[in-house]
């Protein structure tokens, strides 16, 4: 999503900054009886309708479809389970959406960390206007950052393909990665580092003890969600893939002749996981701050 | 957060002279080289000849590719935009109440709550709408039940209608107004009503005038981040629309990759991020950066 990045939240980051309990005591059960009757039966209904998708997704996994299309119910079975690789051309596209995030993701937590370091730590010359310079790719239209990539590409005859595609998912992440470990860091206490130095500690040991663990929950929350933001994009990636095919790109192209249960298999997968290292890392946190 | 506005000056901020610098330059750089100098490339693209078979687009500050682009369509745009507010209005609507459940009934489940909003975000976006076109399809129990409504008929359809393609958007992106609303209420005081009360004030005219106010930059963050990727859209379109639902994004993605007609597709691109940019602005004139990178 750039948030642009479309589709993806950008947002979940917010989820550890939570400060534990501090609402209980401040907010306890506003409203009473049947309003709050009403507002908990419209909330169920609203997180039925979050999920029917995701519900209709895992159920197909599970059905035995007898056309090329997953899409009405024909039984049970287990056999897209078992065999949750056997579109090959599928399971390619997914390994290529991997590969494509693990590389745009590292090299973004780079960039986008130290952008977000040198704007948390330093006061200097320029620093507004770089905020809003960072916040400008996720305020644009997908498809106009998808345009334009793909108008410099062509005018420079370089073939697009995975590199471009690359090129253009570290562009987006970098951002999302910088305003959110900034997001994290704002309230860090800098003078902790002078501490560290003045008990001896040398440059890199204060930045390897001190400054790294204060600002990798933000590393972390930020390198899941762009990396959901890579493995979903489809607009940016359309524009810059040229032959290259990922797999929301090869669900698309798929889709005029066949959706097989493979994509609702491995579409569950990328949730189940996803869901794991989210209350992983969630937890994680949660104990950091008890300590 | 509350706990985090102390001054800067007692976070032992530094006064950089060369550092920020050097640790700027490789995510600035790749911004500039890869944001800004294709966004100029583009508007160079907007202001060329359009280009035919054998001739590349010449830069001649051609106005015209604007004026086709408003004329030919300017259907497409301003349904674009409908179809965007809809989506947000309806992504408040039904945002703002479940964030505002969550902070004051949510109690110690809260953040478990939240986190629930953010799950089905983590399938992809087009697998999300294409279970969307086949909960919705007109053979399914989605349809017949639609159909047994008192309003509607057996001609009635959920899918392919304009209704289907704004359902879509906001479904879609309604995460991104959950969440800044929650984390604007959740900042607030609710102890704030509870004096609104002893003050003779009733339920709903403590939420109008304390909560309401409070929770509003919440609401225009959580609108933007809504509307700027509906406004852009073409997935929904094609997968929940018909052929009178084409949406701007639609045509500037047809334009590029199967027209090749690059001017009026770089102009009508730069209309829609225009009128964007110039509502982000606004916005954080008023309302500051910090709200949009939550």
């Amino acid at each position: 999503m750039t948030m642009s990045a479309g589709a993806a939240p950008p947002i979940a980051a917010e989820i550890e900054t939570l400060p534990d309990g501090r609402g209980s005591t401040k907010s306890e059960r506003v409203g009473s009886g049947w309003g709050r009757r009403i507002m908990t039966g419209l909330a169920v209904l609203i997180y039925l309708w979050l999920f029917a998708p995701l519900l209709w997704i895992i159920l197909f996994t599970f059905n035995d479809s007898k056309s090329r299309f997953n899409i009405s119910w024909d039984g049970f079975t287990l056999k897209n389970w078992a065999d949750p690789f056997k579109d090959s051309a599928l399971t390619d596209a997914f390994l290529r959406s991997l590969q494509v995030a693990v590389i745009s993701v590292t090299a973004a937590l780079i960039m986008g960390s130290l952008v977000a370091i040198a704007l948390a730590r330093y006061r200097f010359t320029g620093s507004k206007v770089t905020e809003i310079f960072l916040v400008l790719p996720l305020t644009t239209p997908e498809i106009v950052l998808g345009a334009s990539l793909y108008q410099l590409f062509l005018g420079r005859d370089i073939t697009l393909g995975f590199s471009t595609v690359v090129i253009a998912h570290v562009m987006f992440c970098v951002s999302f990665v910088a305003l959110t470990v900034k997001a994290r860091v704002r309230g860090f206490d800098w003078t902790l580092e002078d501490a560290a130095m003045d008990l001896g500690a040398p440059p890199w040991r204060t930045f390897r003890k001190v400054t790294f663990p204060l600002i990798l929950p933000g590393i972390v929350a930020a390198a899941l969600l762009s990396f959901a933001l890579s493995l979903d994009d489809y607009i940016i990636t359309d524009f810059t893939k040229g032959e290259f095919v990922t797999f929301p790109i090869r669900v698309n192209n798929a889709f005029r002749v066949a959706f097989p249960a493979q994509v609702n298999v491995l579409a569950t997968m990328v949730l189940v996981v996803s869901v794991v290292l989210l209350v992983l890392t969630s937890v994680r946190s949660e104990k950091g701050v008890t300590k | 957060m509350a706990a985090r506005t102390s001054s800067d000056e007692d976070k032992g901020l530094r006064k950089g002279k060369w550092a920020p610098y050097g640790l700027l330059s490789p995510g600035i750089i790749w911004l500039l080289l890869f944001f800004l100098v294709p966004i100029v490339i583009l508007v160079r693209a907007s202001l060329s000849s359009k280009a035919s078979r054998f001739v590349d687009p010449e830069f001649t500050w051609d106005f015209s590719n604007f004026s086709t682009a408003f004329s030919a369509y300017g259907t497409e745009f301003v349904r674009s935009f409908v179809y965007a507010g809809i989506a947000t209005a309806l992504a408040i609507m039904i945002g703002y109440p479940l964030a505002y459940w969550i902070v004051t009934q949510g109690g110690r489940w809260r953040n478990l709550l939240i986190g629930l909003v953010v799950v089905p975000f983590f399938t992809s976006y087009l697998i999300r709408t294409i279970a969307w076109s086949a909960i919705l399809q007109d053979s399914g129990p989605a349809n017949s039940f639609a159909q047994w409504l008192p309003f509607t008929g057996p001609d009635f359809k959920l899918m392919n209608e304009g209704f289907t393609v704004v359902g879509g958007l906001t479904y879609n992106f309604i995460s991104f107004m959950i969440l800044p609303i929650y984390v604007s209420l959740e900042k607030i005081d609710f102890r704030l009503t509870e004096a609104a009360a002893d003050l003779y004030s009733t339920p709903w005219q403590a939420f109008r005038k304390v909560v309401l106010p409070l929770s509003m930059p919440g609401v225009f963050a959580g609108s933007l981040l809504v509307f700027i990727p509906a406004a852009g859209d073409y997935l929904n379109a094609r997968y929940l629309g018909n052929p009178n639902t084409t949406m701007i994004g639609t045509v500037v993605q047809n334009k590029f990759l199967v027209q090749f007609d690059y001017p009026v597709a770089a102009a009508l691109s730069l209309v829609l991020m225009a009128i964007i940019t110039a509502l982000v602005l606004l916005y954080s004139k008023f309302l500051g950066t910090e709200g949009l990178a939550v």
